[in-house]
């Protein structure tokens, strides 16, 4: 095979002029310019038209609102539920929609390969020197998510700053691992969801039944779960360990039947179990696009 | 020997598809590419010709990795296109004609500069490319209009120069010509000839427009439910089919019909038989000696040749095989 212009770059060599900065265009562009230019015009194009862009973000933050709201409502018809008080449960509200909406924000568009198989989007993704699911994940961005995860961040610091925590290196750890877990779980629900689409061309409905039926889930205490739902959101969609469970340790209190609150330390396990879920679901998904024995 | 720039062996590939209504449950097997056996060499221009449904999309997407096949194997540019998909990428650029690589909401310059960071192409290597395709392909005009605002002919300018920006060694065109006005074809075929020329690309290109071929193909490829049913060149696919070509022949007065001139069959007659049509072997008599025979009988005034029509060709293969 004879090399390509490219494959063999013209390295800007050490003895060239000092400080030739002019030089730099020489360079090969990094591994991942090219998501990242991506994404960069994703953000100026959803930025450029200025009304809708502020409509965008305002009815995202009215979505998180009306979240939260319904929360509210509901513990004021009981004052505690599942062993929570809404105080405290604003914790569990804070911490799982927020980091739903980091996972939203960056990957929440994987969900939709149907449309990017009708595009014929996903054929160009074979025409680039990138794996596939990188350039899905990489192709768009929802920046309207931003306020939606700002109104769950609002109602994380509330619920830290007046429930009683002892603060601790170990509590302020746990609460930055927890955060970047649950993005981690989030994230990967979007994409096993992907994969199993490719199986289900209008498939979505049974999906979302996980997706955004996980993501309102994560939101409650698990504690008044019957135990097959304990199973299916505790432990195999792990719903529960991504905000739940955490918050009852950082508030110091037991966990319910077969959730003990050690496992919070558990979400990273949890995150890569769910990933691992993912990847295969995403694998399977395209060997079936191809047609390669799916 | 130079390494082949496509070679597929036994190349087939089946879709299983669900039957509708009470037979949903039965699924039943269709077979989009038949035993394809494919060589090109660098630099090659090669037409690929079939009805709707004769597998050409079947055979690029397997080409490219989007598929997989169901048997046999492929190599383009002497790789795994389902294993390497992602070296293959540098080397291939395919325009598909349904689907664009370009960002919709994007100017057109913008997409360049993106297709250029994910195919990592150094800067200096990304703006001379840019430049010449630019300039090849008269894109000065809308380079700053966003994609969607663009007319199809404009768009798909935009979609070759997007397929070539990073230098492909092998460039497929999928229907590129579809759609597009009289000049808009003119110049896309005229930028592929010069790129062909000035780079040595190997060309693969599928469409209904026989122009396209004539323009542009050496080689011809016809395929008919997913099998090879000619591979030759132009001429060659005339005779294939047996192809005959026509006299028309105008005289000064009404003549009777023609129809004893040797190797030579009488189409029809108009005006009284003042224009008469009349097709010829060329391969066992020449227009002279027909021309000679015709000059006995009545005396002309006017005639033309008529070239078979690829089209009517196509169709006569078909045709043969049914």
């Amino acid at each position: 095979m004879t090399d390509s212009p490219r494959s063999s770059p013209s390295v800007p060599r050490s003895d060239t002029l000092p400080g030739s900065h002019a030089d730099e265009s020489h360079h090969l562009p990094g591994r991942f310019a090219g998501y990242r230019a991506v994404l960069a015009s994703r953000v100026r194009s959803q930025r450029s038209y200025r009304s809708n862009f502020a409509i965008d973000l305002a009815s995202s933050a009215l979505v998180g609102l009306i979240e939260l709201a319904e929360v509210w409502l509901l513990f004021h018809q009981v004052t505690v539920l599942g062993g929570l008080t809404f105080q405290q449960v604003l914790l569990v509200f804070g911490i799982a929609d927020m980091c739903n909406s980091i996972a939203d924000l960056f990957v929440g568009h994987c969900d939709t390969l149907p449309k990017y198989v009708r595009a014929g989007t996903l054929d160009v993704f074979y025409l680039r020197p990138q794996p596939l699911l990188l350039q899905l994940m990489t192709s768009d961005i929802s920046l309207r998510r931003v306020t939606r995860a700002g109104v769950a961040l609002a109602s994380l610091v509330i619920g830290l700053s007046i429930n009683d925590i002892h603060w601790s290196v170990g509590t302020v750890g746990l609460l930055v691992l927890t955060v970047f877990c649950a993005a981690a779980i989030f994230s990967a629900m979007y994409v096993w969801a992907a994969g199993l689409q490719f199986f289900l061309i209008q498939g979505a409905e049974f999906t979302n039944a996980f997706v955004y039926g996980g993501r309102y889930a994560a939101t409650q205490p698990a504690a008044v779960w019957s135990t097959p739902l304990k199973v299916l959101f505790g432990f195999v969609f792990p719903m529960a360990l991504s905000a739940y469970v955490p918050a009852l340790r950082l508030l110091g209190l037991p966990g319910p039947a077969g959730l003990p609150t050690w496992l919070a330390w558990c979400t990273p396990l949890a995150a890569l179990w769910i990933w691992a879920f993912a990847l295969f679901m995403w694998r399977l998904g395209v060997r079936h696009y191809q047609g390669g024995g799916g | 020997m130079p390494e082949l720039v496509i070679e597929t062996e036994r190349l087939t590939r089946d879709f299983r598809i669900r039957g509708k209504g009470a037979t949903a449950l039965r699924r039943s097997t269709l077979r989009a590419v038949d035993n394809l056996q494919l060589r090109v060499t660098p630099g090659e221009s090669l037409g690929y010709i079939g009805a709707n449904g004769a597998g050409k999309s079947t055979t690029i997407k397997m080409l490219v990795g989007i598929l997989v096949p169901t048997s046999g194997s492929v190599r383009t540019c002497g790789l795994d296109p389902h294993r390497d998909r992602r070296r293959l990428a540098a080397e291939v650029g395919v325009v598909f004609g349904q689907r664009s690589q370009l960002w919709w909401d994007l100017p057109v310059r913008e997409s360049f500069e993106i297709l250029a960071a994910i195919h990592r192409l150094p800067g200096p290597d990304a703006r001379a490319r840019t430049g010449e395709l630019i300039e090849q392909l008269e894109l000065h005009d809308f380079l700053a209009t966003p994609v969607r605002q663009l007319s199809l002919g404009q768009r798909m300018r935009a979609e070759v120069a997007a397929a070539l920006l990073h230098r492909p060694r092998l460039v497929i065109l999928d229907e590129p010509t579809i759609g597009l006005d009289v000049l808009s074809k003119q110049r896309l075929r005229e930028f592929l000839i010069t790129e062909r020329h000035t780079h040595g690309t190997t060309l693969l290109l599928t469409t209904h427009d026989m122009g396209d071929i004539e323009r542009l193909c050496e080689r011809v490829l016809v395929v008919d439910h997913g099998s090879t049913v000619y591979d030759g060149n132009l001429d060659g696919l005339a005779r294939a089919a047996g192809s005959d070509r026509t006299l028309v022949l105008d005289f000064v007065d009404a003549t009777p019909d023609l129809t004893g001139i040797p190797h030579t069959t009488h189409l029809g007659s108009e005006v009284a038989g003042a224009r008469q049509r009349l097709a010829f072997d060329s391969e066992k008599t020449t227009a002279a000696a027909v021309l000679a025979a015709v000059g006995q009988q009545a005396e002309l005034r006017d005639l033309t040749i008529e070239e078979p029509d690829i089209e009517d060709v196509v169709r006569r293969i078909y045709q043969a095989r049914r």
